[in-house]
């Protein structure tokens, strides 16, 4: 006989369904008056000057772009800081393009272990009807040097890495999240 | 700040689960890549009380400021971790449907009226205990479309933030003897029922008040942290 392992079992996740707007976004669905912003409405990193644009979509395996999803991001700060009051968005996807756009500033380096600094990026939760538990992945710069970057470099079909990485479109990053099929994007178990 | 347990996904739905239409075409078919965690999931957003207005935990009154229709209950309980360390100063966010099973959605079409007394939303921050505390409304059962006569138990919505991004969650509650429970396909998604059975919150008659409103305790469990080591250095160093 052993002792029992006193650790507890996580709740498990559910879906957030189609109406995650209600308790997450509501000033966004015209329910107004309860909360006066939505949390996460905001720019990450408000008073930064030296800001970018990231536009994306949340793609299912039909190749349609969801409407009805919740991102949430967190990053750090220019400096590679991570900052409690800053740092986090949450966007709802628009109601008709599915595309939703976040204006913030290129994180700085953060470190993984004493050897070894992470590229630049994003760290991104999804949250939606049909997706049973919140998908988490990340988005990096084309225009950063990502060799060396601990968490890429376990990807064993390196054809995927390019999923988790911005393109410079013109003025903006552009970023696709594939949830299924061709292209699917890379999702972390982290 | 340790690093967060590995994820046990038998403790989750499966993300593919074809009784529940919509996630055929939205759960990845590669495997996710695993990795433990780094300072970015360790780390997470910070809410404060500042950000509170005095009714936002009281979905029985914080739309208009005049009572919603329905069963007046108290949704209460505690976020800890797997280790049971309490998870202070977490945000909960909650939505549900009023008392008829209509949500205050623009998508929602369902016949049941609108009550004009009632949002559907709420939120609050986990006290030094990790409790947490809601006023609001039992919500009804509803009609979705996935089979052609399939409904949704009563349930209420719950967004969890813990410490670390990396222990993001959100689930549901449902509600003790629901005879809907073992007939909906979204619960099916959890494949073992013993897992599923920790998402309905028992009757809680301690915290009744009394000509006032019913209790229910819904006990929340975030990813825990391994606190002996951090990283490759010795703790302190």
């Amino acid at each position: 006989m052993v002792q029992k392992l006193e650790t507890f079992h996580e709740t498990p996740s559910q879906t957030a369904g189609p109406y995650v707007h209600i308790g997450c976004t509501p000033n966004f669905i015209g329910v107004e008056g309860i909360y006066s912003a939505d949390l996460g409405a905001a720019d990450p990193f408000p008073d930064a000057g030296d800001t970018i644009t990231l536009v994306g979509r949340v793609i299912d395996g039909t190749g349609t772009p969801l409407r009805d999803c919740m991102v949430e991001f967190w990053q750090a700060d220019g400096g590679g800081r991570y900052r409690p009051g800053q740092g986090f968005a949450r966007r709802p996807a628009d109601a008709e393009t599915g595309e939703w756009r976040l204006v913030t500033v290129k994180p700085g380096r953060v470190p993984f272990s004493d050897k070894v600094m992470q590229a630049p990026h994003i760290a991104v939760w999804i949250a939606a009807r049909g997706i049973n538990l919140g998908l988490h992945t990340r988005i990096y710069f084309e225009d950063e040097d990502n060799d060396g970057d601990p968490l890429l470099g376990r990807i064993e079909l390196r054809h995927r890495v390019p999923t988790l990485v911005a393109r410079r479109d013109g003025g903006v990053y552009r970023h696709d999240i594939v949830l299924k099929g061709e292209g699917e994007t890379v999702f972390l178990d982290i | 700040m340790g690093s967060l347990y590995q994820r046990d996904f038998g403790q989750h739905p499966l993300p593919y689960s074809p009784g529940y239409k919509t996630t055929v075409a939205r759960s990845p078919s590669l495997p996710l890549l695993s990795m433990p965690s780094t300072i970015t999931e360790e780390t997470g957003p910070v809410f404060g009380h500042e950000m509170l207005a005095d009714l936002d935990n009281d979905l029985t009154c914080n739309f208009t400021g005049r009572p919603a229709i329905g069963e007046r209950i108290i949704v209460h309980g505690r976020v800890t971790d797997q280790e049971r360390r309490p998870q202070r100063g977490v945000l909960i966010e909650v939505w549900q449907a009023n008392a008829g099973g209509r949500y205050r959605h623009r998508k929602d079409g369902y016949l049941a009226p609108l009550d004009p007394d009632f949002g559907g939303c709420g939120r609050c921050i986990t006290d030094d205990e990790g409790r947490y505390e809601f006023h609001t409304i039992k919500p009804g059962a509803y009609p979705w479309p996935n089979g052609t006569n399939d409904w949704r138990p009563a349930h209420i919505h719950f967004s969890i933030f813990g410490t670390g991004f990396g222990q993001r969650l959100i689930t549901q509650m449902y509600f003790e003897g629901d005879p809907l429970i073992p007939r909906c396909p979204i619960i099916a998604t959890i494949p073992d029922p013993k897992v599923a059975e920790r998402l309905v919150a028992p009757l809680d008659m301690a915290m009744a008040m009394p000509m006032d409103s019913l209790a229910y305790r819904f006990d929340i469990v975030l990813r825990g942290r391994r606190q002996t080591t951090f990283e490759n250095r010795m703790e302190g160093l």
